[in-house]
């Protein structure tokens, strides 16, 4: 059982500001039903942007709710300038801590209160235009980076506690290790060259791209009850069909694009494109 | 809030009262070593001669037959390891995606404990939990040294045809292992009627203490100890006998025999009933595993676009206890390994519940589950963006 504060069950079981703003005018929305925890913040600001009201709806386990309730209790009368300033570690402050696993809880009412702003301003947050390091979790390297230096970030545990990346697979282990690396010696991560291209056959990529299916993708995909299917190839285009869990999953054209296009690139053909057959 | 009823009897059970009294004198009373020459210590040995016998009896086999362990996973452990230390050539085993911990780790982990290189076969599940026997049968090779497949889900209850699979194994002349840590005492087991080679069961699943568990090893089969010191349990098991909670599993084992019949009427019918009121009372809730092929007390069921942890701490708040195969509740970040195999959409998976019952409970309990927990589902739900949001996508 999680060692919860007094404040965090209180919030948990009696939420403030649970419901939703018709006419809210900034509204961020994180997380998704795969990831096992998604917030909706809804905000009113006035012309002199000061934040005159706040709801939430959450779905997650009691951190994740409690974290929501504190937060839109902390927003509430503060201008957005003021609120842009609240951190992870002010909303898990709030209630008392939050045991170290469930600090992600906390890291979700930032992002979905930085969300809101960005819509409310009408700029785009860059945290979507990250490389994706954690397919499970679809964490990007610059929300790792980010919670390596505003929370002091040592280990990977620690980031997993953060962002959840690493949290599934494991796959990115080494991936975060380099980041914690990196910011630890202000060095930047190396790029990998791609390898020079070759003439192939459609028979050899079908061959090998098969192969690479059977050997890497496969098992990674079958660990979370998904398969995939390789559907046709024409040129360089690779046709695939998703199946089971993967099929209808929010994060498929990540999986696609991050995870087996990549592989195809590194192994087979560094020209080569996925696309879904259904797309 | 003073009251407490217990759903989660596939964690553990309460020790029966009638267990506890008849160890009680094992502490202070006949405390001597069943090893001893003297006849204080001797008789304590007579007692577990009797309650090997009363273990054997409910699992139909010899009392030569069972090894005393510490747990469950002790069981497991040395059933597995001795199959394949019986075959050294032989580098791969067959088991399933759904196993408990103590299976799934071990087998996944071989590698790392042997110095070798195994092959681990996970059979996959359809989406009510059960087995495709046609894939298990292709699934062995010239290489396979062992199987284990649980008896019973400790999650969904789900039971496998293990007798007909041992059988299959035997033909191929393979060491079979079952996991029925969970059906010991649910449903009736006659060992002497399989092939079954190892079967592991634990204490406090079937109202003994914890820290007791067996191993039935068939006679004749190759058996390597796995704690290796002293010649108890015929030199198969090192280490001076837990003799209370010896003699408690075998007190626990009699009561399960007696009660058998119970445990398939009267606790089934209390499970069907607290399932069929909350299919019905509660909308978009999903029952995970197979409805007939089941433990009868096991009952698990998702409650879509809700999230698993804040649904059992609510059950928490009016003494309610059951289980969630939730990431939130293993700290893991992922929903249960089980719920995944069985294809458990995310909209279910992370909002589910498992309830397990056991003679103690009662229909009163029941009905109480039954008027508290929809008003919880409501208020969450009414929480959740994708509650509000399910007809749009």
């Amino acid at each position: 059982m999680w060692d919860y504060t007094d404040k965090v069950k209180e919030h948990f079981l009696n939420p403030r500001n649970v419901g939703q703003i018709d006419t809210a005018n900034a509204v961020g929305e994180v997380g998704s039903l795969a990831c096992g925890d998604a917030l909706k913040l809804m905000l009113m600001v006035d012309d002199k942007e000061i934040i005159v009201d706040a709801k939430f709806q959450t779905f997650g386990c009691a951190s994740a709710i409690a974290s929501s309730s504190a937060l839109t209790e902390m927003v509430k009368g503060m201008s957005l300038s003021e609120a842009a300033k609240i951190t992870n570690e002010d909303i898990a402050n709030f209630l008392g801590g939050l045991p170290k696993e469930k600090m992600h809880c906390s890291v979700m009412g930032r992002e979905a209160l930085e969300a809101a702003i960005a819509n409310y301003r009408g700029i785009l947050l860059p945290m979507a235009e990250g490389e994706v390091v954690c397919e499970c979790f679809g964490v990007t390297d610059i929300e790792v980076r980010r919670a390596i230096e505003e929370s002091h970030l040592r280990t990977v545990e620690e980031i997993t506690n953060f962002t959840k990346a690493g949290g599934g697979c494991g796959k990115c282990h080494d991936r975060l290790q380099e980041l914690l690396d990196a910011s630890a010696h202000q060095v930047k991560a190396s790029i990998i060259p791609l390898k020079a291209s070759r003439r192939m056959t459609n028979i050899q990529k079908i061959k090998l791209i098969e192969d690479v299916f059977e050997r890497e993708v496969r098992p990674t995909l079958r660990k979370d009850g998904g398969d995939i299917e390789l559907i046709d190839v024409d040129g360089d285009i690779v046709i695939v069909s998703l199946r089971g869990a993967c099929g209808s999953c929010a994060k498929s054209r990540t999986t696609l694009k991050e995870y087996v296009e990549k592989k195809l690139r590194e192994q087979v053909l560094d020209t080569l494109t996925v696309e879904d057959d259904r797309a | 809030m003073n009251r407490t009823i217990y759903m989660d009897n596939n964690a553990t059970t309460r020790v029966a009262p009638e267990v506890v009294e008849v160890m009680q004198p094992y502490f202070s009373e006949f405390y001597g070593n069943p090893s001893s020459m003297h006849t204080f210590g001797g008789q304590v040995g007579d007692a577990i001669v009797r309650a090997r016998a009363k273990i054997a009896h409910l699992l139909n086999a010899d009392p030569d037959e069972i090894v005393f362990t510490s747990c469950g996973t002790e069981s497991d452990s040395t059933a597995i390891l001795s199959a394949i230390r019986a075959n050294p050539a032989k580098r791969h085993i067959i088991t399933t995606r759904v196993e408990h911990p103590a299976v799934k780790n071990l087998a996944e982990n071989l590698h790392a404990f042997t110095g070798h290189k195994y092959r681990v076969t996970q059979l996959a599940v359809d989406s009510e939990g059960m087995l495709d026997l046609d894939e298990y049968e292709k699934a062995f090779s010239e290489d396979t040294a062992a199987v284990s497949v649980m008896w019973a889900n400790n999650e969904t209850g789900v039971i496998f045809p293990v007798q007909q699979m041992a059988e299959i194994a035997k033909a191929h002349g393979v060491l079979f292992h079952t996991d029925a840590v969970q059906a010991v005492g649910k449903v009736p087991i006659d060992l002497k009627k399989t092939a079954i080679d190892f079967l592991s069961l634990s204490g406090h699943k079937l109202h003994a203490p914890k820290g007791i568990g067996a191993l039935y090893v068939r006679k004749g089969t190759p058996f390597t100890p796995f704690l290796i010191g002293g010649h108890q349990e015929k030199g198969r098991r090192g280490g001076t006998e837990n003799t209370a909670s010896i003699i408690a599993l075998g007190k626990a084992c009699e009561l399960a025999a007696a009660r058998m019949t119970v445990e398939n009427t009267r606790v089934k019918h209390l499970r069907d009933k607290l399932e069929n009121g909350l299919l019905t009372s509660i909308p978009n809730a999903i029952r995970n595993g197979h409805p007939s092929t089941r433990l009868p007390n096991t009952s698990n069921i998702s409650f879509e676009y809700i999230e698993g942890e804040a649904i059992l701490l609510h059950l928490n708040t009016v003494g309610i206890c059951a289980s969630s195969g939730s990431a939130c509740t293993s700290g893991s970040l992922e929903p249960s390994h089980v719920m995944r195999a069985m294809g458990v959409p995310f909209t279910a998976a992370h909002g589910s519940i498992r309830f397990s019952l056991s003679i103690y409970n009662t229909e009163e309990e029941v009905d109480f589950v039954l008027e508290h927990l929809p008003p919880i589902i409501d208020k969450l739900r009414n929480m959740s963006p994708f509650w509000h949001n399910r007809h749009k996508s």
